[in-house]
This record gives C-alpha cells, sequence and structure tokens, in this order.
C-alpha cells in the first residue's frame, strides 16, 4: 500500500496544482458558467443569487437558473461573492525599470519596452482579485514616459501578450519634492521650486504647440516636414487631447497650478495620482472633472504628505470626484479590496462607492470603462470571487479570470508558482520586509 | 449643514455622550459605568450583556451582569457595542519616527553598533501627530524601539496617551539586538560568498564582546554588593544595560527573519544563557520566515513578536499566503505569539494585520479569537504585565476601548477608548480635516484665473 501510496501522490500533485504549461496562451477567450454567487454589478447594484455566463472572455448574460452550453466550465460560487477584476491605476509591477531620470521631460521613452511578464508579482496581485493595472513611469521629472495599460494574463511570456488592446495612451507627470529633489537638487538645473516646475511645463507645452504649427504649415503648404521629435509628438498629442496625463501629486497649491495650466493650454483630461492634499480643493477638482487616484492611508512617509487624511477619497467621492484606490507598492496590489473597505471606517462609504474605487472608477480614469470595471452585459468578463464580502477582512480571493480565462485559482495553488527562473539567481535569496514606503516607490532606478 | 457632516457630528457626539458640548481634547477621568455592553474579557471568555465600572483609580472595578453603577460614575452606554482590551502593538516605531524621509524627525538608530544604554523612552515624542491618528482603531498600547547596528537599546512599551514619556510608560522595556544577518541583503548585494560569511563572523564577535564583557561587569558588580563597597564600578554604560538583562531582569528581544538567521539567533541565545549562568530570557522577534523552522522555535521555547503580517512572502518561490499564514503555523507549532504592524504613522493597521492572520490562519486553528489574544493577552504575557493588563478582568488597568462590531472590520468604528482609566478623546488631526473639508461651502470660492 505504501508504495502504491507515494506513486499516487506524486501523480496527484502536478494534476492538482496549477503550472505554468497549464495555462493557456494570452490570446484565449475562455467560457464559463458561475452559477449562483451574490454579484457586486458595481453599476447596477448587488444581485443575490445570480449566474454569469462568459462566452468567448466576455459576459453574455447575468440572472438566474442560467443553463451552461456545452463544453462550458461550471463554477459553483454558492455562498461566494462576485465582483468585477480590480484595477489598480498606479503600480510598478512587472517593470525592469521605472525611471528615465536624466532630463525633466522624458516624454519619448514607453513602459512598454520595460515589462516583463514573468514577474511572479502578477500572480501574487492575481490572487488578490486584480486583473488590470496602469504600469507607470517614475516621478523623477516634471514630464516622465508614456505609461502602458496591461491585463494580467499570467502564463505569457511573450510582453505584448499583457497589453490591454486599445486602452488609450497615457504619460506620467510629476510635481513637487521628487522632480525638485532629482533635478534641482540633484543636478543643479531646473526645477528646484514648485514655481519651476510650472515653468517647465508652460515652456514644453508652447514648445510642443509651436512644433506642431510649423507641421501643420509645412503640410500645407507641402513643403517637407521639420526634423521628428519623439519627445515633441508626445507632448503635442498631449495637447490635441490623444493622451490622457496621470500626475504625481500630493499637494493642493500644485494640484491648482496644473489646472490653471491644463486651461490655459485647453487639454481637458486629467488624473492626479496620490494626491494626499485632494480633499483640500475638491471643489475644484469637480468642477474641471478631473480624477483623483489615492491611498487609503499612506502618509508621513515624507513632508509633502504630512497634512493628509485616510479620509481623503470619502471627501473626494461626496464632492463628485472620480475618485480611486491605487497600490503603488507590489504588496499592497494584493490587498486593494482592503484599502477601499477602509473608506467605510474613514467616512462611511457605501458598499458600491468603496467597490467603485478599485473597479469602475479607476477604469474611467484610464479610459477603459467601456470595456472593464463593472459587471454588465458585453463588458470583458474579468472577475474575481471572493470566499466572503469583498469588503471583510476575513475574505479571501477563491478565482480570478481575465478573458474569462481562470488566471488564478486557489484551489490549484501550489509552491513555486513562478514562470521563470533566473539560473544567474543565487539561492535562497530572502527579500525582507521595508517599513511602508521608505521615501517613494516612484523613484527606484534614479 | 450637509446631511453626512451632520451625521458625523451627531455620531461623534454620541460618543461623547455625557461630555461638555464641543469636542474634547483632554482625557477625562473616572468614575465610568460603560452599561448595555457585550464584553470580550479575553481571559475569561465573552459576556453577551453586562456592565464595566472603571474606577477613579484608573482600574476596573466591577464586570457583570449585575455589576451595578456606583454613585458619581459617568454613564457611557455601550448600546449594544462590544468592550474589548486596548489593542497591543508589539513592534514599531511610533514616537520615534514621524516623517519616514525626514532624517531630522527620526531618532531610531544612533551612531554606533553596541548602545544598549540607549533608552526609547528618551525620546518618544508624547506630542507624535501619529499617537492620535492610532488610537482610533482600538490600538492603546506599542512598543516601539530603536532600530540599526547590533545593540541599538532599549525598546519601551508605551500607552499611546500622557504629555510626559513617564505618562506612557506601560510597565516594560527591553533591550533590542539586531541579530546579524548571515546571507544576501537582497538582489542587489553582490557581495562574495566568502565576504558575507566574515561580515557575520565579525559581527557575531562583536555582539559576544559585549555580552562577555557585560558579564563580567555584572559579576563585578555583584562582587562589589557582596562586599558592601561603595565605591562605584567604572563607568561602562554599554555594560551596565545589559546587567539586567544577563539577570534575567530585562527581556532581550532578538531581531532575525531569514529562516538560517533565526537558527543561528537560537543558537546564539542558548550560548549566550549559559554564559549568564542559565538566567538570560529572549524573545525571537520579526520572525518572517519562522514557518520555516516553526518546530525548532517551539522547541527552544522562545517566544515570537511576529510581523508585518501583511507583507509580501520573502522568496519568489514561496505561496502567496505564506507571510499571512505565518503566526498561525507558528502557533500551531505551540508557539507563543503577539503581533506586530511594524508601522510608525500606520500602526492603527494593527487590527487588520491580526484580521488577516485569522483569515488565512483559520484552516490552520488561528481565527478571529486566537488573533484578538495575540494583539492583547499574549503580549501583556510576554511583556510580563499580564497582572496589569491584557484583559478586562477587575483588577486590572481600564486600557479598553467600546467598538460597534469586531474591530478588525474595517467598517467598525470604536466609539469610545479608555487608557489607564482616562476616557481619551478620538479626535485626531485626520478626522478635523475631514469635519473642516468634507463640504467646504460656503467657503471661499476660487476665482478661475487664466494667466499667459
Amino acid at each position: 500500500m505504501k508504495p502504491l501510496f507515494v506513486l499516487l501522490a506524486a501523480l496527484a500533485v502536478p494534476v492538482l496544482a496549477q503550472t505554468p504549461s497549464s495555462l493557456p496562451p494570452a490570446s484565449t477567450r475562455g467560457d464559463v458558467l458561475i452559477r449562483n454567487a451574490t454579484v457586486h454589478t458595481v453599476t447596477r447594484g448587488t444581485l443575490e443569487s445570480t449566474d454569469v455566463l462568459v462566452r468567448d472572455g466576455r459576459i453574455a448574460e447575468i440572472g438566474t437558473g442560467l443553463r451552461a452550453p456545452s463544453g462550458v466550465t461550471i463554477v459553483d460560487a454558492t455562498g461566494q461573492h462576485l465582483m468585477p477584476g480590480i484595477i489598480d491605476a498606479h503600480s510598478h509591477l512587472a517593470l525592469s525599470s521605472v525611471n528615465e531620470a536624466t532630463n525633466p521631460i522624458v516624454a519619448e521613452v514607453q513602459m512598454r519596452d520595460s515589462v516583463d511578464p514573468a514577474d511572479i508579482g502578477i500572480y501574487r496581485a492575481l490572487a488578490g482579485g486584480v486583473t488590470t493595472a496602469h504600469l507607470m513611469h517614475g516621478s523623477a521629472n516634471p514630464v516622465g514616459g508614456e505609461n502602458e495599460t496591461i491585463k494580467f494574463r499570467w502564463g505569457s511570456l511573450d510582453p505584448d501578450g499583457l497589453l490591454f488592446e486599445g486602452a488609450p495612451r497615457t504619460l506620467k507627470f510629476a510635481l513637487g519634492e521628487n522632480p525638485t529633489r532629482v533635478h534641482g537638487q540633484g543636478r543643479g538645473i531646473r526645477p528646484s521650486t514648485r514655481m519651476g516646475i510650472e515653468q517647465v511645463y508652460r515652456e514644453a507645452f508652447t514648445e510642443a504647440r509651436l512644433y506642431r504649427q510649423r507641421q501643420d504649415a509645412a503640410r500645407a503648404a507641402r513643403q517637407p516636414l521639420p526634423p521628428y521629435d519623439r519627445r515633441m509628438e508626445t507632448l503635442a498629442d498631449i495637447l490635441a487631447g490623444d493622451v490622457l496625463v496621470h500626475c504625481h501629486s500630493y499637494r493642493a497649491d500644485e494640484i491648482l497650478m496644473l489646472l490653471d495650466v491644463f486651461r490655459d493650454f485647453g487639454i481637458e483630461r486629467i488624473t492626479f495620482q496620490h494626491a494626499n492634499e485632494a480633499f483640500k480643493v475638491a471643489p475644484e477638482l469637480a468642477a474641471f472633472g478631473a480624477g483623483a487616484s489615492v491611498f487609503s492611508d499612506w502618509w508621513s512617509y515624507k513632508f509633502e504628505v504630512y497634512y493628509s487624511t485616510a479620509f481623503n477619497a470619502s471627501i473626494l467621492t461626496r464632492n463628485g470626484v472620480r475618485t480611486s484606490l491605487n497600490s503603488d507598492d507590489d504588496g499592497m496590489i494584493r490587498t486593494l479590496y482592503h484599502e477601499a473597505a477602509k473608506t467605510q471606517r474613514y467616512g462611511d462609504l457605501t458598499d458600491d462607492e468603496a467597490l467603485a474605487l478599485i473597479t469602475i472608477n479607476p477604469a474611467w480614469q484610464l479610459g477603459i470603462d467601456d470595456r472593464v470595471g463593472s459587471i454588465e452585459v458585453g463588458k470583458d468578463a474579468d472577475l474575481a470571487l471572493f470566499t466572503a464580502h469583498p469588503l471583510s477582512v476575513y475574505t479571501r480571493v477563491s478565482m480570478t479570470f481575465v478573458d474569462g480565462i481562470a488566471r488564478f485559482d486557489a484551489a490549484r495553488d501550489g509552491d513555486d508558482q513562478r514562470l521563470y527562473v533566473d539560473p544567474s539567481e543565487d539561492v535562497p535569496n530572502v527579500r525582507l520586509h521595508a517599513n511602508g514606503l521608505q521615501g517613494d516607490a516612484c523613484l527606484r532606478d534614479v | 449643514m450637509s446631511k453626512p457632516l451632520f451625521l458625523l457630528l451627531a455620531a461623534v457626539g454620541l460618543a461623547h455622550a455625557a461630555d461638555a458640548q464641543g469636542p474634547q481634547y483632554r482625557a477625562q477621568p473616572g468614575p465610568f459605568a460603560l452599561t448595555d455592553c457585550r464584553i470580550e474579557t479575553v481571559a475569561l471568555g465573552t459576556m453577551e450583556r453586562g456592565t464595566v465600572v472603571i474606577g477613579a483609580d484608573g482600574r476596573i472595578a466591577a464586570v457583570g451582569p449585575d455589576a451595578a453603577v456606583p454613585a458619581g460614575a459617568a454613564v457611557v452606554p455601550c448600546n449594544g457595542g462590544t468592550v474589548y482590551p486596548g489593542l497591543v502593538d508589539s513592534g514599531t516605531r511610533i514616537g520615534l519616527q514621524e516623517i519616514g524621509s525626514t532624517q531630522v524627525t527620526v531618532d531610531l538608530n544612533e551612531v554606533g553598533e553596541v548602545h544598549p544604554q540607549m533608552r526609547a523612552l528618551t525620546a518618544v515624542n508624547p506630542s507624535s501627530v501619529h499617537i492620535p491618528v492610532t488610537r482610533v482603531s482600538g490600538v492603546t498600547t506599542a512598543l516601539t524601539y530603536p532600530r540599526g547596528g547590533l545593540m541599538p537599546g532599549t525598546a519601551a512599551l508605551v500607552n499611546l496617551h500622557g504629555y510626559t514619556p513617564d505618562q506612557m510608560a506601560a510597565g516594560f522595556e527591553g533591550v533590542v539586538v539586531e541579530f546579524p544577518r548571515s546571507g544576501r541583503r537582497g538582489s542587489f548585494d553582490r557581495r562574495e560568498q566568502a565576504a558575507i560569511d566574515k561580515a557575520f563572523k565579525d559581527a557575531l564577535e562583536k555582539l559576544d564582546e559585549a555580552w562577555n564583557g557585560a558579564a563580567v561587569y555584572a559579576r563585578l558588580d555583584s562582587a562589589r554588593s557582596a562586599s558592601g563597597a561603595d565605591t562605584p564600578l567604572p563607568y561602562q554604560p554599554e555594560f551596565a544595560a545589559l546587567v539586567p538583562v544577563l539577570r534575567g531582569e530585562m527581556l532581550l528581544l532578538v531581531e532575525a527573519n531569514a529562516a538560517t538567521d533565526i537558527v543561528k539567533a537560537m543558537e546564539w541565545i542558548a550560548s549566550a544563557r549559559a554564559r549568564s549562568g542559565g538566567r538570560l530570557r529572549a524573545v525571537l522577534t520579526g520572525v518572517a520566515e519562522g514557518w520555516r523552522v516553526a518546530d525548532q522555535i517551539a522547541a527552544a521555547d522562545l517566544a515570537c513578536l511576529v510581523g508585518p503580517v501583511m507583507a509580501l512572502p520573502t522568496r519568489a518561490s514561496d505561496r502567496y499566503t505564506r507571510a499571512y499564514e505565518n503566526v498561525a503555523l507558528l502557533a500551531q507549532a505551540g508557539v507563543l505569539v503577539a503581533i506586530r504592524s511594524e508601522e510608525s504613522e500606520n500602526v492603527r493597521n494593527l487590527p487588520f494585520h491580526a484580521g488577516f492572520a485569522a483569515a488565512y490562519g483559520e484552516r490552520l486553528g488561528f481565527g478571529p479569537a486566537e488573533a484578538l489574544a495575540a494583539v492583547t493577552l499574549n503580549p501583556a504575557r510576554i511583556f510580563g504585565v499580564a497582572d496589569r493588563r491584557g484583559s478586562i478582568e477587575v483588577g486590572k488597568e481600564a486600557t479598553l476601548f467600546i467598538a460597534d462590531g469586531d474591530p478588525f472590520e474595517p467598517r467598525t468604528q470604536v466609539t469610545a477608548l479608555f487608557i489607564d482609566g482616562l476616557r481619551v478623546p478620538l479626535v485626531s488631526r485626520q478626522s478635523e480635516l475631514y469635519e473642516e473639508y468634507l463640504d467646504r461651502s460656503p467657503g471661499l470660492e476660487r476665482p478661475i484665473q487664466t494667466m499667459q
């Protein structure tokens, strides 16, 4: 019996545990029927004992007593809670580099060049119900590089497979201590003050406007175009509204400054990232139609976040500002549902308001709310299944679907889920906890 | 007045029922009677309905369904809410670090490697803005400690209320050892193996040099006392600070996180104990990879101050659940555990660390009740103050709070909080900013300017 048992155990492990080779390619779209869940649609209320049918990676039907077409897997979700896949509007996960810190303006660089699809952090974030992340350039420069919105199609080693096809281009801006420290204090060039930062933008946008005018004039006159300048192209695309700006910021005054600059140059869309003092200028943000993507409770790690409040997201929400909660951290990205729950302690938000902070609101800020961020027929089947109410501290994620494919399944979790093991890495390489944000996660590579 | 603001003010008003009009900024002395409460005693189970009486001396005078409300006691109705012992964070930087990246506000690490005479209590800032922010989560007490080097100083258990460090002192101090790391510090650490081994050996020698020197000093001190001589020993503050540790009168807090370091730290503790005549008492702190060597820790009979719980696994090959499960796996092996947040400004998240430990520990026999003990009675036992704190029992210090639900659940509100029998207001700069900015109008309507 014993040898047989050992043999069976040896056979059973690879069958049970999810292995990289068992995950379908990034292009695969799934079919699944999730039965009898409490469904938090976020946009259309909470539906008890409800089925969600997914066909070809999209939500095909929401109702009761739905039947699974032949070949469609059934997940019995009785007693469990289904919500839209969580969206992190600010992450540096799965990036091999973050900051091109050699110039106050680096609009010419793109984060899609440094996406690492084998980062184990993706799997761990899926285990926290996250399906989409906005991978951002760092905050060393007033004008950073282009960010990349990705889906966590874990299992693919092709970086392009993870890109959120059709997502709008976005770009990183940064105000305050980081750019003034890196450039003013570090390199002795402008900006070394918040005054200087304003002028960096005004000069850059003025130059980009001239660049585009010269191009347009040359085209009209059928003359050769002036020399191509990738940096100016991107800035001109911001002026044209083709690139959404996400701006690292903390203090209320610098937020107002950038709103003024944007008004003057006719730029309509912006999301302020971190924005610990956004609550002070909530009416101005609401009037502009700007978004805010904030931490639930991180503060005091640097001076410009000393006058913060954990009520920030609640004040913004109550003042009509489209607000999201982000992680900016490979650890916290795994518990964004818990970060959302804290807005009930700090400001008594409703369940739907709290869940919107990590689903439909970040989707809107990234310009992908027509595809993800709520459970509605026709939307992508990016879904997270929880063992209990997602805002309870005792909940755990049981399954996470991307395009209808279960990219995380707690029942199939096992030791060592890495896709790729670096043969040069010394074993064991123990990475210990660093206390909160020591300075800024956004300042990697500086 | 907008509706949410009105509701907030109404809630604040309720929390301060029987107090004067307007927000209270100073703590109020008892006696108090907390009536119509569910009582989570921790030591003696849950009482579904009863009264907790807090005496004017700051101690719990009565607990029970029939406890009478004494004449002159201010009545604080629980309205069905639950009374819990104040939560204890077993490892923080609170009061020693105000703004992380601004060094002039950080008093964690003195120059040098061995200076156990540095006392956290000296530098704890009673006016730290972090302190009132922390209390709203029911955290009343925290161990705060210096960091860095090999023996950075003496940690202190402090109550999160008081105008002087002495008023905050909660009856425990312990000497901190940062046990040297025997491995690589991370992927950025490019040292040769020989260099890593030598650095570890050198650090251990320095640690032993201090310990052995202190042992000699302690013997000299004993001999001097026995002889009745009144000439003082030479001024050796490093050694003098270790004498109570050598005599088993003070706890040694040994920080070790990687599995190999924990094992080596346990070997060192055993050897250091032998050199103290068997009297050294020690606990392990941090213990991030404790689950890998839990049986060995249990066999060595070392309690652990574990955390943070909400952390990443230490190795890329580890299961995603390991940091969450660590406390439970240690407890399952028979280790006495207390939970720490390793935070300063966000010690307020201690109950969530405990909640996550329970969420992922339940299947291992470590549920909400065990997690609650790990932030109340267990630390009190480890710090040797369980006769005075850590549970709701007659005679203990009235350091406790009322919550309208499970204090580990984010939606729960703490409605009243008492430290040493004083009712401490639940206002902080963060709640004041909320009240000021939730509804800014009628305020200053900012003209929209266009600057060209």
